[in-house]
């Protein structure tokens, strides 16, 4: 037994039922009674356990209504808590109160599958737009996705301000920069922010929805597309899912280099993110000096491995590209000039004082909230949480390699620069060592389809944090259901809870250290 | 300050000639489009760059050709803030049902010549996403598109060649 399930067992007793068909077999499901629901949050979070997800599926192809997940964790530990809801009372009581991370959950939950959190604080829809049908719940199988909505009119309600020299800003969703589209609101006195509020959606591409009309093998790509500049991160969580489910196992070799790609991931990213961070206060040289480095990481990605992002490299069973040793001796050279002008350019970061008053005290995410907010990857790290799902929960073949990650408690945008500085260290170490030992052998084994009624889960460490997947066979073997919850699902809350109280022109700076993905997030 | 005027000048410039093969083409509509850039807009063009629905792959791109061994300047093509000093759009795609609207103002607001660049796969087709309930398609499902970059991300070679030829047209 471990610390949830105990937890979970002690205060609901024979009411928690184990379930079987989810994979693999150290991720704990069990179904317990719909109205015990918020019971078993309030008892795991005596144990401080964290939530890491929350969804619902639409069961009816299996003969019954509807079902929600919350997935926690703690250290280690991941568990699943299910309920069942009948399809004629589609509610549930809703988490929000013991857990924040929740409050965005279980909106889209209801705006997406039309299930009623009851209790919840504020049930305005999210990623759907106050212009579509109300009834329009994409995520329920009588759903047609095919067809196009009919705009209706409706209106979103701001959270204001009141008060004397209170003002508005409204800011997207095309931004002034190259990057994707999103809505902030912000109140503002004089300079500094009282209050901001996201509003994201704007790319929700029916991600979720179209992988249920997809084959298991062609899943993948649509993985590798969540998010661009996590391509390799996504395709190998899903994969590490469909394998959990198949009992697939992945070559030696494969694994490694699926290591090898996505420490590359994390490092082109960093440097992009360090480089931008000081571009946002003015500093123009370290973006460019970053980006040079960075496109070295993309050049030899494009001559070894085919993709200048390593996009479809991984599928389920391995990797579909090899490396050879004239390759191995390229990437060991590349790291060994990297590693000399990054170290340079840390120095300059360091050194310079008009950066350090910008990035220093700016966007504190105190540690308190960004464990209130289950926040992951970096943001977390920056802010004193230990999480990282490379150690404790290590997938092959991180199992075997010792993996160090800075975790610093000031939460600012220098905190969250300066856990890039150290990633990117021990990602070129990583790489180090993953190319000495790289062990011979098969790129992929067969990986059948899996059994019909089967459930499975991953968690990989991409560049922003803990990635999810989880994936359920429906009664034909086909995928009735994935779900996917990238970082930037809980880290966005983060960005909105550390603004106010900063000045507006320091917004996009502490957007910038935050950098979450609006694909990722809108789905 | 001295490090930093020390790695300037150690780095030195790292913009690189286009590649022989590119190098040709460009010369093939170099002509015509050192005319059209000249006449049209002022040996400068401004982009404006909207993301309608992107994974955000074709956007890391975009960026790509900005850095300095791309270096897009050099060619007077940089990208602006607004739409309203803007005379091409590149837009990344597919345009989902939640920025069509989006999209359409931000078209609107583009002074004529307004040139429509398709970005990427999705852009032209609405790629891996195709139609549905949440996505629209390809970019010209909803604006005029004058010329198309392919791509999953295209590279930011093919960025490059594809907004020259854009504008060569």
């Amino acid at each position: 037994m471990s610390i949830l399930t105990d937890a979970l067992v002690s205060i609901l007793g024979t009411a928690a039922r184990f379930e079987t068909r989810q994979y693999p077999s150290s991720v704990v499901s069990c179904i317990v009674p719909r109205d015990r629901f918020a019971d078993a949050a309030k008892a795991l979070k005596k144990v401080y356990a964290l939530l890491a997800a929350e969804w619902a599926t639409d069961e009816t192809p299996f003969g019954g209504g509807f079902a929600v997940f919350a997935c926690y964790r703690f250290g280690a530990e991941y568990l699943i808590v299910k309920i069942e809801v009948p399809a004629n009372d589609p509610a549930f009581p809703s988490l929000a109160k013991r857990f924040v991370a929740a409050y965005r959950f279980e909106r889209q939950i209801h705006s997406l599958m039309g299930i009623t959190p009851i209790g919840h604080p504020d049930l305005r829809p999210w990623i759907k737009f106050e212009d579509w049908p109300e009834d329009a719940w994409p995520l329920r199988k009588s759903f047609d996705a095919s067809k196009q909505l009919p705009r209706t009119k409706g209106e979103y309600k701001w959270a204001r301000a009141e008060g004397e020299g209170i003002y508005e800003i409204p800011v997207g969703p095309v931004h002034a920069g190259i990057i994707e589209p999103g809505h902030f609101r912000f109140q503002a006195v004089g300079e500094m922010i009282v209050n901001l509020e996201e509003r994201l959606g704007y790319v929700h591409k029916g991600i979720e929805k179209k992988f249920e009309s997809l084959s298991w093998n062609d899943g993948v790509k649509l993985a590798s597309r969540v998010s661009g500049d996590t391509t390799v991160a996504h395709s190998l969580a899903y994969s590490i899912a469909m394998e959990s489910m198949t009992e697939c196992s992945v070559p030696d070799r494969a694994s490694w280099l699926r290591a090898l790609f996505l420490e590359r991931e994390r490092i082109a990213n960093h440097l992009g993110d360090i480089g931008a961070i000081c571009n946002d206060a003015a500093f123009a040289f370290m973006l460019y000096q970053m980006m040079r480095l960075k496109e070295m990481i993309l050049r030899t990605n494009h001559d070894l491995f085919g993709h200048r992002f390593i996009m479809d490299k991984v599928i389920p069973g391995g990797v579909s590209v090899d490396i050879n040793s004239k390759g191995r001796k390229a990437i060991l050279a590349e790291m060994e000039y990297l590693s000399k002008e990054f170290e340079k350019l840390v120095i300059i970061y360091d050194e310079n004082p008009s950066l350090e008053d910008r990035v220093w005290d700016t966007g504190i995410l105190s540690p308190e909230k960004a464990r209130e907010l289950s926040t992951v990857g970096p943001v977390a790290r920056a802010s004193g949480l230990n999480l990282d799902c490379r150690i404790q929960n290590p997938f092959p073949p991180y199992d075997r390699i010792d993996v160090k990650v800075p975790v610093l408690v000031s939460g600012d945008v220098h905190a969250r620069a300066w856990v890039r500085v150290e990633e990117i260290r021990e990602s070129v170490r990583i790489i180090r060592e993953v190319l000495k030992t790289l062990p011979e052998g098969d790129l992929s084994s067969a990986c059948k389809p899996p059994d019909p009624d089967t459930a499975g889960f991953s968690a990989v460490e991409g560049w922003r944090g803990e990635i999810i997947y989880w994936l359920q066979a429906g009664p034909l073997g086909e995928i009735n259901r994935c779900m996917v919850r990238d970082p930037s699902s809980v880290n966005w809350l983060g960005l909105e809870q550390c603004i106010p109280g900063n000045i507006v022109p320091d917004f996009p700076l502490c957007n910038k250290s935050f950098n979450q993905s609006y694909s990722g997030h809108d789905l | 300050m001295i490090r930093i005027l020390h790695q300037i000048f150690r780095t030195g410039i790292v913009t690189e000639p286009l590649p022989a093969v590119v190098e040709e083409e460009i010369t093939d509509i170099g002509n015509k489009l050192e005319e059209a850039v000249r006449k049209r807009f002022r040996r400068s063009l401004t982009i404006r760059q909207v993301d309608a629905g992107s994974c955000n792959g074709c956007e890391l791109e975009i960026h790509a050709i900005n850095n300095p061994i791309y270096n897009c300047e050099r060619f007077g093509i940089h990208f602006t803030a607004s739409p309203r000093f803007a005379d091409m759009l590149l837009v990344t795609g597919p345009v989902t049902r939640n920025m069509e609207i989006a999209l359409r103002r931000t078209y609107d607001a583009t002074p004529t010549p307004k040139l429509v660049v398709a970005v990427g796969d999705c852009g032209c087709n609405g790629g891996i996403f195709g139609e549905s309930y949440a996505s629209l398609g390809g970019i010209d499902k909803v604006i005029p598109v004058d010329a198309y970059i392919p791509g999953c991300p295209p590279t930011p070679m093919a960025l490059l060649n594809g907004i020259l030829r854009a504008i060569g047209s």
